[in-house]
């Protein structure tokens, strides 16, 4: 475990956005490897669509960030022969949606080169999506397609909740080995964090505990966490002692982590946007039954999107997880019952 | 560059015609008959791969391979191409490119592990700079690129063989790679085995293009046509072509015509799709055959050269068979061990549970 001081990029004490700390990040990693490229579509001259890339192209000039032409596909696949050939690229997917002509190169390439060359072939890229929804975004602009990406064997999934942990999981990902689909939930861009001296830079696949409880255990990840926190402060004023986790890392999962929070609180609830059915919840969900059936007070819930495909932005409000519809789920993790149970018991 | 430049030429650049005799030139900047030491050599290398390509398919019905497409009336596209390149280059080949491979130097028992059904790929791609043959059509091209432009960047004299078939034309990835290798000036050579058919699929349900190497326009390309059946040609446009690419001068299209003389794989049936006349016509411009008369023609192979060639085929072949004629056991723990760099805990778990399911079956006798 590094201290986050001694990299370049966050000072301890500065208040910083989750995109200046992505800035700070890719400026650091281009900084200290000489083989870190930087290139998407408009990341160059104009720094980004959310200028996640800002100044990067004057700094390090036009070879190491660059403006590709307009295919996805085009990019990743680039990328996986620039890595054959020892560079190690960080790419940009414009909006999640967009992603998508992309979805051969990752799935039948860079998730598999390591595995068809028998660990020959490495491709250390990270590919930056920002992605889900909240921010009034019109169509393809809003999806969370973290599923698509976890179900890949191969593929190392990955995403902040907050600024600081933006920094550090990103300069992770780039020195990681394997393959990074970094997802940046774009409507916690502008939020701010203040950098502590205790931030340290943790392994790649190591979910945190970003709220302790004793009562009933929030499972978040990204553009959900915030809710599950404010969630969580909300039901403490009902009494409710309300544990956060926040995954980072969404594939591999951090099984540890998670269950021994919740052999713990004895109730789960996991929390994301992204629709419900076959969504990441359930895989949560799933694994929670097999491995804490038995701590289990309740059945493990899921506050998810409907599965519908994402609304327009005056609708959207209807459609992402909100405080209210956590504290319900809360409520619904068979309280009564359980007393009545010991009531009994004794 | 201007448009013209680009257009490719009238006729396909042919430097031995169906009979072996040289093709004069017409007076234009065309590439001039390979020396003769190349010329030989594209004729051994041909014969090698012909004859392994027919072990491979025979492999097929004896069980030991679980497919194999074949490209008998290609090889000189593969041989000629591979021949062409230099030890610093790389290749980017497809499923079809098995006698490519070979030609490249990678042990045929190697080449054939992905078909035999081992592994996924079977030799070290940095060892002879041979990519994993590719089987999503065109995804390959874009590796090329990828490649090609980061040996620009780091300033290395690499250039990078796209191979891809005429069905690929038409994928997306073509497009992009194509595009991306031009606006990058990227060393990369596009060749295109054009054999008249995807699977089933003739040319003309595949593009309204003049020809496919007229696709290079769009992109700011120059391409040009070869007569894919001349293994002459072939070696000389492409030894060109990477010339070019090297010197800085960005991407070359070739389309090479040729034909596809058996059918898509062991499994398929081209009866179902082409008529016996047209396979027949293309035999009779056969590429191996066509070499043979020009050397022979010339005195440069009498027929004792041409047994030692003949036999040194089937000795390779014989090798082959006698090596595959092997049941293999891989290792069940391998489907582990190259998922990531270090396997995950979860990983690590299945593992596990997969060696206490074969101890299990090992102790009532079924391991």
């Amino acid at each position: 475990m590094t201290a986050i001081a001694e990299h370049q990029g966050l000072t301890a004490g500065s208040v910083v956005t989750m995109a200046g700390a992505l800035n700070q990040a890719l400026a650091d990693a281009l900084t200290q490897d000489d083989s870190v490229l930087v290139f998407g579509e408009d990341v160059g001259t104009l720094g980004g669509v959310f200028r996640i890339t800002d100044g990067l192209a004057a700094s390090f000039g036009q070879t190491r960030v660059f403006d590709t032409p307009l295919s996805e596909s085009g990019i990743v696949g680039t990328a996986i022969g620039m890595a054959m050939n020892g560079l190690r690229p960080v790419v940009e997917m414009q909006f999640d949606a967009f992603a998508y002509p992309a979805f051969e190169q990752i799935t039948s390439h860079l998730a598999k080169f390591r595995n068809r060359t028998r660990g020959r072939v490495e491709l250390p890229i990270v590919i930056r999506i920002p992605y889900g929804g909240g921010i009034g975004g019109v169509e393809h602009h809003c999806d969370s397609s973290e599923a698509y990406y976890t179900h890949t064997p191969g593929l190392r999934v990955v995403t902040p909740g907050t600024p600081a942990d933006a920094y550090v999981l990103l300069r992770e990902a780039i020195s990681s080995p394997d393959p990074v689909i970094f997802l940046e939930p774009k409507r916690r861009y502008w939020s701010k964090e203040s950098v502590s001296e205790q931030h340290e830079f943790a392994a790649l696949d190591r979910a945190v505990v970003r709220r302790p409880g004793t009562d009933v255990t929030l499972v978040a990840y990204g553009g959900a966490l915030a809710t599950a926190l404010a969630a969580a402060e909300a039901a403490e004023e009902d009494g409710r002692s309300v544990e956060v986790i926040d995954l980072r890392s969404l594939s591999p999962f951090d099984d540890e982590t998670v269950t021994a929070s919740v052999k713990r609180t004895g109730r789960a609830i996991v929390v994301h946007e992204a629709s419900r059915f076959c969504g990441y919840g359930a895989e949560v969900a799933a694994r929670l039954s097999e491995q804490c059936f038995h701590y289990l007070e309740a059945p493990v819930l899921r506050v998810a999107g409907f599965d519908i495909p994402y609304p327009p932005p005056h609708l959207e409000e209807y459609h992402l997880p909100s405080v209210d519809r956590i504290l319900d789920a809360i409520d619904a993790l068979q309280w009564q019952e359980t007393a009545a149970l010991v009531k009994v018991a004794s | 560059m201007t448009p013209e430049l680009l257009l490719p030429p009238a006729h396909p650049v042919t430097l031995l015609d169906p009979a072996g005799r040289a093709v004069p030139g017409d007076g234009r900047d065309g590439p001039g008959l390979p020396d003769d030491d190349v010329l030989l050599t594209l004729y051994r290398m041909m014969v090698l791969g012909r004859r392994f390509d027919t072990q491979a398919t025979a492999l097929t019905k004896q069980g030991r391979l679980a497919v194999y497409p074949s490209a008998h009336g290609q090889e000189a596209c593969q041989i000629g191409a591979v021949l062409a390149l230099r030890a610093q280059d790389w290749l980017f080949p497809t499923y079809r490119d098995s006698m490519a491979v070979t030609a490249r130097g990678v042990d045929p028992v190697q080449v054939l592990t992905l078909l035999r059904g081992d592994w996924h790929s079977g030799y070290d791609p940095y060892q002879h700079r041979v990519a994993p043959q590719c089987t999503p059509l065109a995804t390959n091209t874009l590796h090329a690129v990828g490649l090609a432009r980061a040996a620009a960047i780091k300033g290395e004299d690499t250039v990078a063989l796209a191979m891809l078939g005429d069905g690929a034309t038409s994928e997306g990835d073509t497009h992009a790679a194509l595009n991306f290798a031009a606006v990058w000036k990227a060393p990369v050579v596009f060749l295109i085995q054009n054999n008249g058919y995807a699977i089933s699929v003739p040319l003309a349900k595949q593009t309204a293009a003049p020809t496919l190497a007229h696709k290079g326009i769009g992109y700011g390309i120059p391409g040009t046509v070869v007569d894919g059946n001349d293994a002459a040609a072939v070696y000389a446009v492409v030894r060109r072509a990477v010339t070019s690419a090297a010197a800085g001068t960005g991407p070359v299209l070739i389309e090479a015509l040729t034909y596809r003389v058996e059918a898509h794989t062991n499994a398929d049936d081209a009866s179902r799709y082409r008529t016996a006349g047209e396979v027949d016509g293309w035999l009779a411009r056969d590429p191996v055959t066509r070499l043979r008369a020009h050397l022979r023609d010339r005195g440069l192979l009498d027929e004792a050269a041409i047994a030692t060639v003949d036999a040194e085929a089937q000795a390779q072949a014989a090798a082959l068979r006698q090596r595959m004629n092997t049941d293999t056991r891989p290792d069940p723990d391998d489907l582990f061990r190259y998922v990531y760099a270090q396997p995950t805990p979860e990983l690590r778990r299945q593992q596990r549970e997969l060696a206490a399911e074969l101890g299990r079956a090992q102790g009532r006798g079924e391991g």
